[in-house]
């Protein structure tokens, strides 16, 4: 009774169902952008930029059981194609954009073909030295890359539809935003995909896939370049929003701390990435809050952050492996638990059958 | 001509420091299955430790002593606290707990004693020798630095080889189950081992210092170039870490000498993928290849 009720309620398709909360969210991320100030709107940018990035390298460690600590770098790959194209060659924003996403595409699969032989560590150690190295090549060729001051691009003008007055920063929320969307109506669809199944499969048990079919080597490479192309996107986006590419913003730190906001959210959930681009957007202010209220040393201040992330990924490695999402599954599971038993009528046996379906899908959603 | 016999003289020595790094992460992958990512973070701790003792005492030997004491407990304090609640579980977790410790602990550094890097003072003269009237890009400390890292390579070496404490790791490493069964205790002996290695790693740190200065990101290179030397010596070879440690110091010294500074780590990232691609067992394996 209650499942036909769900099915009369929810579409069954994941298109469409995935279309449906994409355009949720966007009518979310609208009425946030109008009630918003503009420091708010920015920062509303950046969690974007963020969740962008978050949501390719969820789906890379979380299914695809890769790890990557380079994703700060192929950010800079995807800043430096916008600046580089807007700023130079005058192209209009949105294919500028898509340039970025083929470019990274491209380095992630350089970097990632190797990804047949780069299991576990080893792709661990090759990732850490690209995100190491790239941002060297700034200073290599300055006349391309600017050396260490980067490039700088015009600020993107809202549409004069939009009335003169329409602030820099919301119209920025609205483009980052916009990408967001994007991304998470296509990675949903894929995470439930045959791909997505494709990516669990060579995750929990190699041999067993490989024997079912899959090309494990090329399932990891396509895993790999998915989430470069979000990182591409996402790089872009941050250029179009700090209207700047410059080295010192795409160092080893960057990288690593993506990696910590995929871990806090909890990997593999796409809400989790959510969770992680907050983090990332409000850790910086709230430690900066706390280091003027304790009046602690600019050392001390300025090192808090990377403090906060190196011990949450220690602590939630050791303690608490499946992040806030699975914190707030639970919570949710057990609402649900309390609720049905209140209701009543339900028999025992659906309810088992339910929390079982709850736990079933840690690595989804 | 002359430029080519400083690169490779100026290879070697930077080479020994990789060598020595790589050491440090192939003694800790035989023992536990883990690279240690945060041997990058803790050679930096204890060469600031060496650092600050210099500065208060005056005296580089006692620093030097000190950061070594340090890497040993620091080493063992890692494996007992953090370490042994990920050995044998899936690799990405102890990959995320290393990197989380080299956040932390270079969060930490940068706290206690700032983001700015510091000059850190040579052991030995770092002006080069005079041969023929033309100065060799190779001196006094270069020459330290190679005979410490034989040493501690032949001493380790001897050690595994002819100790019972030696072959109780290398059992314990090899069979853990086995081994526990005849009596070994097998965790301690890990502990051990990370003890070990955080001690060559940390002199390795020491020895590189002068080179790089000491601040709390100045080591990261160091560290891939190590992982990168490991990776090319097998990963599971301590020999095979001295020669990969040399090998790609010396390719990276090229590099630097004819390409610019700016490219060497792009040129480990090549070196690495390379290898990996055609050797993945490194250019000493005899094992054959992981297949799936």
């Amino acid at each position: 009774m209650n499942a036909a009720l769900a099915r009369l309620r929810a579409p069954q398709s994941t298109l469409l169902r995935s279309l449906a909360l994409a355009l949720l969210a966007g009518v979310a991320l609208f009425i946030a952008s109008e009630l918003l100030s503009a420091y708010d709107d920015l920062q509303l940018a950046s969690g974007s930029y963020y969740f962008v990035v978050l949501a390719g390298l969820t789906v890379l460690t979380g299914l695809s059981g890769q790890i990557s600590l380079g994703h700060g770098a192929l950010m800079a790959v995807g800043a430096y194609t916008v600046t580089l194209l807007v700023g130079n060659e005058h192209w209009a924003l949105v294919p500028a954009l898509a340039a970025a996403i083929l470019t990274t595409a491209l380095v992630g699969t350089i970097v990632g073909a190797a990804a047949t032989r780069l299991r576990g560590p080893y792709l661990a150690g090759a990732t850490l030295a690209f995100a190491i190295g790239l941002p060297a090549l700034a200073d290599k060729y300055p006349n391309t890359f600017g050396g260490a001051n980067g490039l700088i691009i015009n600020p993107p003008t809202p549409p004069s539809g939009l009335g003169s007055s329409f602030p820099l920063e919301r119209w920025e929320a609205w483009i980052a935003g916009a990408g967001a969307l994007v991304v998470v109506f296509l990675m949903r669809n894929l995470t439930r995909s045959g791909v997505g199944r494709s990516f669990r499969a060579v995750r929990d048990d190699e041999i067993a896939a490989s024997l079912c079919g899959l090309h494990v080597g090329r399932v990891q490479t396509l895993a790999f370049v998915v989430s470069a192309a979000c990182a591409g996107l996402g790089g872009g986006l941050l250029a179009v929003v700090l209207q700047l590419a410059a080295p010192g913003a795409f160092e080893l730190g960057l990288s690593l701390s993506l990696l910590t906001a995929v871990v806090l959210g909890g990997l593999g959930s796409l809400v989790g990435a959510i969770w992680g681009a907050a983090v990332l957007v409000l850790l910086p202010g709230w430690s900066n809050d706390l280091a003027h209220s304790f009046s602690l040393s600019t050392n001390v201040s300025n090192n808090l952050p990377l403090a906060v992330y190196g011990l949450v990924l220690i602590v939630a490695m050791l303690v608490w492996p499946s992040g806030i999402q699975g914190g707030v599954r639970r919570i949710i599971a057990v609402a649900r638990r309390i609720l049905r038993r209140r209701i009543g009528g339900t028999p025992e046996k659906l309810d088992k059958h339910s929390t079982q379906d709850q736990e079933e899908q840690p690595n989804e959603s | 001509m002359t430029r080519f016999i400083d690169l490779t003289l100026n290879g070697i020595s930077t080479g020994a420091v990789y060598a020595a790094v790589a050491l440090a992460l192939v003694m800790i992958w035989r023992a536990t299955r883990i690279v240690n990512f945060a041997q990058g973070g803790m050679l930096m701790i204890t060469t600031f430790i060496a650092s600050s003792v210099i500065g208060s005492s005056g005296s580089y030997w006692l620093g030097f002593a000190v950061a070594l004491v340090c890497g040993l407990v620091l080493g063992a304090v890692v494996e007992r606290v953090l370490m042994r609640r990920v050995e044998g579980g899936p690799p990405l977790n102890a990959v995320i707990v290393a990197l989380g410790l080299l956040i932390l602990l270079e969060a930490g550094a940068g706290m206690i004693w700032g983001n700015t890097p510091r000059s850190f003072p040579p052991a030995f003269s770092i002006r080069g020798y005079d041969v023929g009237g033309t100065t060799l890009l190779f001196s006094p400390n270069d020459t330290f630095t190679v005979l410490v890292v034989v040493a501690v390579a032949v001493g380790l070496a001897l050690l595994f080889r002819y100790t019972a404490v030696g072959l109780r790791m290398r059992a314990s490493a090899l069979a853990p189950e086995v081994a526990r069964l005849l009596g070994v205790r097998v965790g301690r002996m890990f502990t051990l081992g990370w003890a070990l290695a955080a001690f060559v790693g940390s002199l390795a740190g020491l020895l590189v210092a002068p080179s790089v200065f000491v601040g709390p990101n100045q080591f990261d290179p160091i560290l891939i170039f190590g992982f990168t030397a490991a990776v090319l010596g097998g990963l599971d070879s301590p020999p095979g870490a001295v020669v990969g440690g040399i090998l790609l110091g010396l390719a990276l010294s090229y590099v630097s000498g004819y390409e610019g500074a700016s490219l060497v780590t792009l040129a480990a990232l090549v070196v690495l993928i390379a290898v990996l691609m055609i050797r993945p067992g490194g250019l000493f394996s005899t094992r054959k290849e992981r297949r799936v």
